[in-house]
């Protein structure tokens, strides 16, 4: 008997606690095969947020940090200058980075800390119940914006990838879905580029991932799914917005 | 053979195994789990071909791909 | 012992904190604590550690976070607008149970207020600035001599008790010259022990180690376990130092600054015949209570000296216990005291005159203030134009 797929050795066996569906336990495994492909897993701290991900560190075999929100890459700039051989990640949701995490998320890459971002984009607030996130879509309903978003009182979504990519610590920038097997193995396939950098020394790489959210959107998983792929998608196009450093 | 295993009690019937298999090979299990789930379960293991599309979208990690 | 050194405080407390082995400092520019960052710039690589200047004193405080889980001595220093910021920091901090070392040079609040010394900080040091039952231990220097070897002490209390440790200076200290020497060896943080409870690399044996906030259902159990150490503390910490208390009228209660103004002010009243003796407490969290509970029993008065409005003389009425008077001669906002004044409320405390004697009450007698809006000026709905 050969095992062709299994729980990566660095993830641990507690079930996680995320919605059915939800794209965190994708990204999760992905970190954790990352881990064991790159034989880091004895090396890694990690950074949790406050968000649905809060109990993140309950999920990966190694050290962490749980810390206020937003302020991951800060927590994670003191432990990777304190320890410059772990490999340290900051996991977050999009409130945690581009809300009151955005000065920290701009200044690790403007310092390009060699740090990795892990960016999960689910244009909501989770974990508090559906608040208006800054990446919540125009006209997309929100606890807090029960109309929808209105452009004229909230402004629009931001493209995180985009606003870094003009940022010379930024080293890589990559927005990837997990709707999908073809998107989940490119996803993968940044993850790890990410992580690699890390190892390299590259300096700042972060890895967006759009991902459905089908409790907050009020929706099926089918159609969160489709609100991935036909809205998110649109304005938040895949793609690799900077890759420079080690090849 | 390739096959797969489904781990009941982190499945979450989110479904989205069933919905990736190309070859049609998952259903629904009409048996609750202690969760209160009707978790995904291998219902053609004859069509498996072992490409990991449903470990790959599952987001419990509860299914695990094997070959005899 | 080194030799003697004329040293300005900022840059004692910096030198002497990398003495002591800090290794991270995370700061950002304000007035008046600006030497402490840039000489950390200056001079912590060189020593082996890693200097950040960070985006705000938010992140400051939470790269200290980080770095002190990691098992490294952290610090962050800043001045009293700058510190309430950190409060979000300093109370998770104090929930993961991570020692570091806070520096806050006080100047005038609240608000932006002012940029010369005060003492305006108390409450929010040693009530906790943060939310949550929780407290920092709380140094304060009074001369450029402490502030350089406070930080060994300082580490060394956060980490034997797995709290923050808060320096509270002054910007006169701060920005003072003084001849000062180190009491102490350097430390090579190198060659310190690992803490279990660290997060790490090399990790050995050692299984996975989390530092976190979120207590959740286990909430109760971790405050009631701090709130034992913090009883151990207050029994067996507190640090104070004393002249004359065994034999006075009046006793002074001062901390930092205003305690050397109270030396001067000791002189004065000998030769009016008065004697005054002063209760310097130099752990202001904890309070050493029982002391001053003793001491004060020898007077017939006690005298609170503060640079603020009614803060340090809250503790001083707890500690004393209704056992005899406590008075307050107050210099708020930047205000600086002076031997000559405190005699003067001290011969107040003695004969019941108000000279130099802050009462809130009083204070506000025939005061009245009632602002009103005036639709002579318009109305709010006038010209709102806009979106």
């Amino acid at each position: 008997m050969e095992i062709l797929a299994k729980k990566p050795n660095c993830l641990t066996d507690i079930p996680m606690h995320y919605c059915p569906g939800c794209g965190h336990g994708i990204v999760h495994r992905l970190m954790g095969e990352t881990f064991d492909e790159l034989k880091i897993a004895d090396r890694v701290i990690g950074i949790a947020p406050v968000g649905c991900a809060v109990f993140a560190d309950e999920y990966f075999a190694c050290d962490s940090v749980q810390g206020a929100h937003g302020r991951g890459p800060a927590i994670a700039t003191g432990v990777k200058r304190s320890k410059p051989g772990a490999i340290v990640f900051s996991y977050q949701g999009d409130g945690d980075l581009a809300s009151i995490g955005m000065a920290e998320i701009v200044h690790a890459a403007v310092r390009s800390e060699n740090i990795t971002v892990i960016f999960i984009n689910n244009a909501i607030y989770g974990m508090t119940g559906g608040q208006m996130a800054p990446t919540t879509l125009v006209g997309q309903v929100a606890t807090t914006a029960p109309k929808g978003r209105d452009p004229k009182l909230q402004g629009w979504p931001i493209n995180m990838c985009e606003m870094l990519s003009q940022i010379t610590g930024a080293k890589f920038l990559a927005r990837v879905a997990v709707d999908c097997p073809q998107n989940v193995m490119k996803a993968k396939q940044a993850i790890k580029k990410a992580f690699e950098n890390q190892v390299n020394g590259v300096g700042f790489s972060m890895v967006e991932v759009l991902s459905q959210c089908p409790t907050n959107w009020h929706a099926s998983v089918e159609q969160a799914l489709e609100f991935v792929r036909t809205k998110m998608m649109v304005q938040y196009p895949l793609g690799i917005f900077k890759d420079e450093g080690a090849k | 053979m390739p096959r797969i295993e489904v781990d009941v009690n982190k499945c979450k019937a989110c479904y989205l195994c069933v919905n990736a298999c190309p070859k049609k090979c998952l259903g629904k299990s009409k048996t609750i789990s202690k969760k209160g789930y009707f978790p995904a379960q291998m219902e053609h293991p004859e069509n498996c071909i072992g490409c990991k599309m449903c470990y790959m979208m599952c987001p419990d990690i509860a299914i695990t791909v094997i070959k005899d | 012992m080194t030799e003697k050194t004329l040293r300005k405080g900022n840059e004692a407390l910096a030198e002497g904190a990398i003495r002591a082995g800090a290794r991270f400092f995370a700061g950002y520019p304000i007035t008046p604590q600006n030497e402490v960052p840039e000489y950390m710039a200056a001079h912590m690589a060189d020593a082996g550690g890693a200097f950040v200047q960070a985006e705000s004193e938010v992140a400051a405080i939470n790269m200290v976070y980080g770095a002190a889980a990691t098992g490294t001595r952290s610090m962050t220093s800043s001045s009293s607008p700058g510190i309430s910021l950190k409060q979000e920091g300093i109370t998770y901090l104090a929930s993961a149970d991570l020692p570091c070392l806070i520096v806050n040079v006080m100047r005038g609040g609240p608000g932006l207020g002012s940029i010369g010394g005060a003492q305006g900080d108390y409450f929010q040091a040693t009530r906790g600035g943060g939310n949550g039952d929780y407290h920092v231990i709380v140094l304060a220097p009074n001369s450029v001599e402490e502030l350089g070897n406070f930080p060994k002490l300082g580490f060394e209390l956060a980490e034997k008790y797995r709290m923050p440790c808060m320096i509270l200076a002054d910007g006169i200290l701060g920005q003072m010259m003084e001849s000062m020497a180190f009491n102490f060896d350097p430390v090579d943080p190198n060659q310190l022990g690992k803490f279990d409870w660290a997060v790490d690399i090399c990790k050995g044996e050692r299984g996975k180690s989390k530092v976190f906030s979120y207590k959740g259902d286990n909430l109760i159990a971790d405050v009631t376990e701090r709130a034992k150490r913090y009883g151990l503390i207050e029994e067996t910490e507190a640090r104070f130092e004393q002249r004359n208390c065994e034999d006075c009228d009046v006793l002074l209660v001062a901390y930092g600054l205003s305690s050397r103004a109270c030396l001067e002010a000791i002189s004065l009243a000998k030769e009016a015949g008065i004697k005054l003796g002063l209760f310097r407490p130099i752990t202001l969290w904890p309070f050493p209570s029982k002391q001053l509970f003793e001491l004060a029993q020898k007077a017939k008065a006690v005298l609170t000296v503060e640079q603020s409005l009614g803060q340090l003389v809250q503790d001083v009425k707890l500690a004393v216990d209704g056992k005899v008077p406590v008075y307050l001669n107050a210099y708020p906002a930047g205000g600086q005291p002076d031997g000559e004044k405190i005699v003067t409320a001290a011969k107040s405390c003695l004969n019941g005159g108000k000279e130099g004697l802050f009462d809130v009450r009083e204070h506000a007698e025939g005061f009245t203030y009632d602002c009103k809006r005036n639709t002579a000026l318009g109305v709010q709905g006038d010209c709102k134009g806009g979106k």
